[in-house]
């Protein structure tokens, strides 16, 4: 075991600026663990532009923004990167576990900073019924598989939520050549940002259906249907509206759910409904010294925000390592 | 052409049982499954619970099997390194005559020879099972139930046997079955089994086809059961309700199930579930609102706090029914055929004793058994980060630097173990999920299909567009970019 001034989990925008702003406001060691091979968190396979506008003042796609951050990062030698390092276990004491290939390390921090972002809700969360094909993808999956390992996960998609994510899909399959049959949205109106609506459904005149629910799943290797149905205002289903749509792909963006099962394996007392720390004051939970910035804070809309919250993060950790001596 | 002594048809829990009892033998021995990998049947969607052998008639040949195959499990899971977690059940009567229904059910289960049965009553239930309603007027503790990993199971059993010799032909669908004159070999070959991958003769001829037992039965000319297929839709929960309760929980049996349940599972996911209704498709796997409903008011019974959201995962199996009872039986109209049929629960309990009866009944019918000098009995135990404390795996770690490659984040699994289980047979994403736990988490794969995919394509030689979820037609992906 070793020990370290301060300890940031999740190498994302929050985590970076995180490790920036606590750096400018005067600490001097500190280890930024990212389980990835590379920086940037979601931002890697966020390709399309919508970035910046407010921190950098310019339009930029999401690898250039994280890029940006990550010359920030790499250009303080005091802050030392670990990739291929995942967290695995932590402490009230805020011992914390991490592997990486070859090694398992448990590092002792004084102060710690979780920005371990999000994971998708999934299908099941939601009990869509039916059978359980391939082809059911949590939207950003779907992402990445396109994005990043350069694959195409189907070519007839139906779409379940129109969050940001699910948008911003609906335009990139249409773009890779695959159809988008449908967005289905149960509630009366969409979750996403108003640009993501324009841009990406109503420019490619995408069929948007708002409080109708996908009730069925069907297919048995492959998806091979879904089936779709209106509801009401207490989400009853109105039973004369039934159709369905043919696809081989559905996607599933119903929301995200902040990771943070490693501060409720400390102690940390977490809202059961959002997943996220119970607090008063942004960034900081119920174990001193210990603080939880980014998309594990709360689900933010933009990455502007997160960049903007998350350096509250460093000077709050600053602070704290002051108060220590 | 390939000829053995013994074809066994169905590659599930029993049919694999069944091969790892021959191979002790000289035999040559030949296991034949339509799909992509062994237990992908009804052995891979149950309740993984190792039965103690109540709730059965006394005069049941599934209720000898269950008794006898409860004890000869544990054995077996010592040998081949598959975890057996002896919970224990609890019966939960709510009135009077609820209870008088439980002081039968104990003295049918001990007439079968069930062990340590004993009458508990609400004091006792409040103690050990707190989360329990306190509606509840006793229970019926049977001690002896447990819960494995069924698919595990099938797979160490399958891996085990081909190490004993046992050729195993996977995408190997029986399509026909010609009987053979007789006299016509020197060998005595009675079967001639057609396939999806060319042809098999055997002598002895071991039908463990589940669902389909039937239709492989009426193939080899007799024609005197049908399967009806009995759905049971499951849920599982996330592992931070591991300790929901401390046993597993039976409401009072209903004529043609054992009622839903609150499950345990080996891997610490509790389940609801099972529901029970009849279908007509053999291949009808949908879970469905209503079955969703029905299982949460019923557990709720029990459990009242089971909350819906902590649901991460849901399946249905088919409980291959024929009648009430098991057939295990020699045809003596189509000499060499022995049906392995109507499978239901306890199937699983039930399957290692099903197996010595298969031999039995071999014996009995000509066949003789000499048995091998050496016969490899143990596995070694598969390794799962999960289930080993973090000093443990430091050593691991240690030894091998790809356990420390994290693949899966949700159940904590290593890019060894993904290689492992690819080494040890795994062929699709499912064949990983289920040997290993990746994907079987609360975010369901997000995460980690990337790199399966990536790990798969590696290890197997093939094309991450070529790889499947469960076998052909489940491709993951429809087109590489790269590819124009
Ligand atoms: C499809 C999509 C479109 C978007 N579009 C826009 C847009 O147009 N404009 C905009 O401003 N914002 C957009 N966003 C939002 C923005 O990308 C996110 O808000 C932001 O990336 C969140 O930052 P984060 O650092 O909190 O989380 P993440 O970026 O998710 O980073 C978390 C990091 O923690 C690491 N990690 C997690 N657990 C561990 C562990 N146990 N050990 C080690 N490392 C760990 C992860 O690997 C990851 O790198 C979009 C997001 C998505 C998904
Ligand atoms: C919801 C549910 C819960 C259950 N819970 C329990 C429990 O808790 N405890 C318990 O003891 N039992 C339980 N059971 C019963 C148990 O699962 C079954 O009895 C057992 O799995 C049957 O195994 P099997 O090998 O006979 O069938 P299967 O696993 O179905 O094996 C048959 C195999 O034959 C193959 N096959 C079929 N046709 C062909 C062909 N033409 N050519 C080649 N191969 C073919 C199939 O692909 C399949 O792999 C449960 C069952 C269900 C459905």
């Amino acid at each position: 075991m070793f020990e370290r001034e301060l300890v940031i989990v999740g190498g994302g925008p929050a985590g970076m600026e995180a490790a920036t702003s606590a750096h400018k406001s005067g600490v001097r060691d500190i280890l930024l663990l990212e389980r990835d091979q590379y920086l940037g968190g979601i931002l890697n396979q966020c390709i399309h532009p919508g970035f910046g506008i407010e921190h950098f003042k310019e339009v930029l796609t999401g690898p250039e923004y994280a890029d940006r951050v990550i010359k920030q990062v790499t250009s303080m030698p005091e802050i030392e990167v670990s990739l291929r390092s995942f967290a695995v276990h932590l402490t009230k004491d805020k011992v914390l576990t991490f592997m990486k290939p070859g090694i398992l390390e448990n590092v002792k921090a004084k102060a710690l900073i979780m920005a371990t972002g999000c994971r998708e809700r999934t299908r099941e969360m939601i009990h869509i019924p039916g059978t359980r094909p391939a082809g059911v993808f949590p939207a950003g999956l779907a992402q990445k598989l396109i994005n990043i390992e350069g694959f195409l996960p189907g070519k007839e998609v139906v779409i379940v939520g129109s969050g940001d994510i699910g948008l911003i899909m609906a335009r990139r399959f249409l773009l890779e050549g695959a159809k988008v049959k449908a967005v289905i949205e149960i509630q009366k109106k969409s979750r996403g940002l108003l640009r993501n609506i324009v841009q990406c459904i109503d420019d490619f005149d995408i069929p948007m259906y708002f409080s109708h629910k996908v009730s069925n799943i069907y297919g048995r290797n492959r998806v091979e249907k879904v089936s779709v149905i209106k509801v009401d205002d207490d989400f009853n289903e109105l039973a004369d509206s039934y159709f369905e749509i043919e696809c081989d792909t559905v996607l599933i963006s119903v929301g995200l759910i902040p990771e943070n099962e490693l501060i409720e394996m400390a102690g940390v007392e977490i809202d059961k409904k959002t997943n996220t720390p119970i607090t008063e004051e942004v960034n900081k939970t119920s174990i001193p010294g210990l603080f939880v910035c980014g998309n594990s804070f709360k689900v933010y809309d933009i990455a502007d925000s997160v960049s903007r919250d998350s350096a509250i993060a460093g000077e709050l950790a600053a602070e704290y390592l002051r108060s220590l001596k | 052409m390939n000829a053995y002594d013994i074809i066994v048809i169905g590659g599930g829990v029993v049919g694999t049982s069944i091969a790892r009892e021959l191979s002790r033998y000289k035999l040559r021995i030949g296991l034949l499954e339509k799909e992509e990998e062994l237990a992908f049947g009804v052995s891979k969607s149950n309740s993984g619970i190792i039965h103690p052998g109540t709730q059965n008639p006394t005069d049941s040949l599934k209720g000898k099997l269950c008794v006898q195959g409860n004890k000869l499990t544990r054995k077996i899971c010592k040998e081949l390194g598959v975890v057996f977690k002896e919970v224990g059940e609890l019966i939960v009567a709510f009135d009077d005559s609820g209870m008088e229904e439980l002081m039968r059910l104990k003295k049918e289960g001990e007439e079968l020879g069930v062990p340590k049965l004993e009458i508990v009553d609400s004091a006792w239930l409040k103690k050990n099972e707190p989360n329990l309603s306190d509606k509840a007027a006793g229970a019926l503790y049977a001690p002896t139930a447990g819960i494995i990993s069924p698919y595990r199971f099938a797979y160490d059993l399958g891996e085990n046997a081909a190490k004993n010799g046992v050729e195993i032909h996977l995408l190997t669908e029986v399509q026909n079955i010609n009987l053979i004159p007789e006299n016509s070999t020197a060998e005595k070959y009675r079967f001639e089994v057609s396939t999806s991958k060319g042809s098999f003769r055997a002598r002895y001829l071991i039908n463990a086809a589940g669902l389909f037992a039937d239709e492989i039965s009426k193939m080899a000319g007799i024609d005197n059961f049908k399967i009806t297929p009995r759905k049971g839709e499951e849920f599982l929960l996330d592992k931070n309700d591991e300790h929901m309760t401390d046993h597993l929980l039976f409401p009072l049996p209903t004529k043609t199930s054992k009622g839903v349940l609150v499950i345990k599972t080996s891997d610490g996911n509790p389940m609801i579930g099972p529901t029970a209704k009849e279908v007509e498709d053999k291949e009808d796997l949908s879970t469905t609102d209503e079955g969703l409903e029905k299982v949460l008011s019923s557990v709720r019974k029990m459990i009242p706090t089971i909350n819906s959201n902590d649901i991460i995962a849901y399946f249905a199996g088919l409980r291959p029914a024929s009648g009430h009872d098991f057939i295990v039986r020699y045809e003596d109209k189509v000499p060499g055929l022995i049906n392995v049929a109507g499978i239901q629960s306890p199937g699983l309990t039930a399957a290692p004793a099903i197996a010595l009866m298969v031999r039995d009944l071999l014996k009995k019918n000509g066949l003789t058994l000499r048995r091998k000098i050496f016969f490899h009995r143990h596995r070694r135990k598969t390794v799962h980060l999960f289930a080993v404390p973090l000093s443990e795996t430091e050593k691991l770690v240690k030894k091998d630097a790809a356990y420390g490659d994290i693949v899966c984040r949700c159940e904590m699994v290593s890019a060894k173990e993904v290689t492992d289980a690819i080494a040890r047979g795994a062929k699709t994403l499912d064949g990983i999920k289920f040997r290993t736990r990746a994907q079987a988490g609360r975010c369901h794969g997000g995460f980690c299909t990337t790199r399966l995919l990536r790990i798969l394509a590696d290890e197997t030689g093939k094309k991450v567009i070529d790889i499947t979820k469960r076998g052909p037609g489940s491709e993951i992906v429809k087109k590489d970019r790269r590819d124009v």
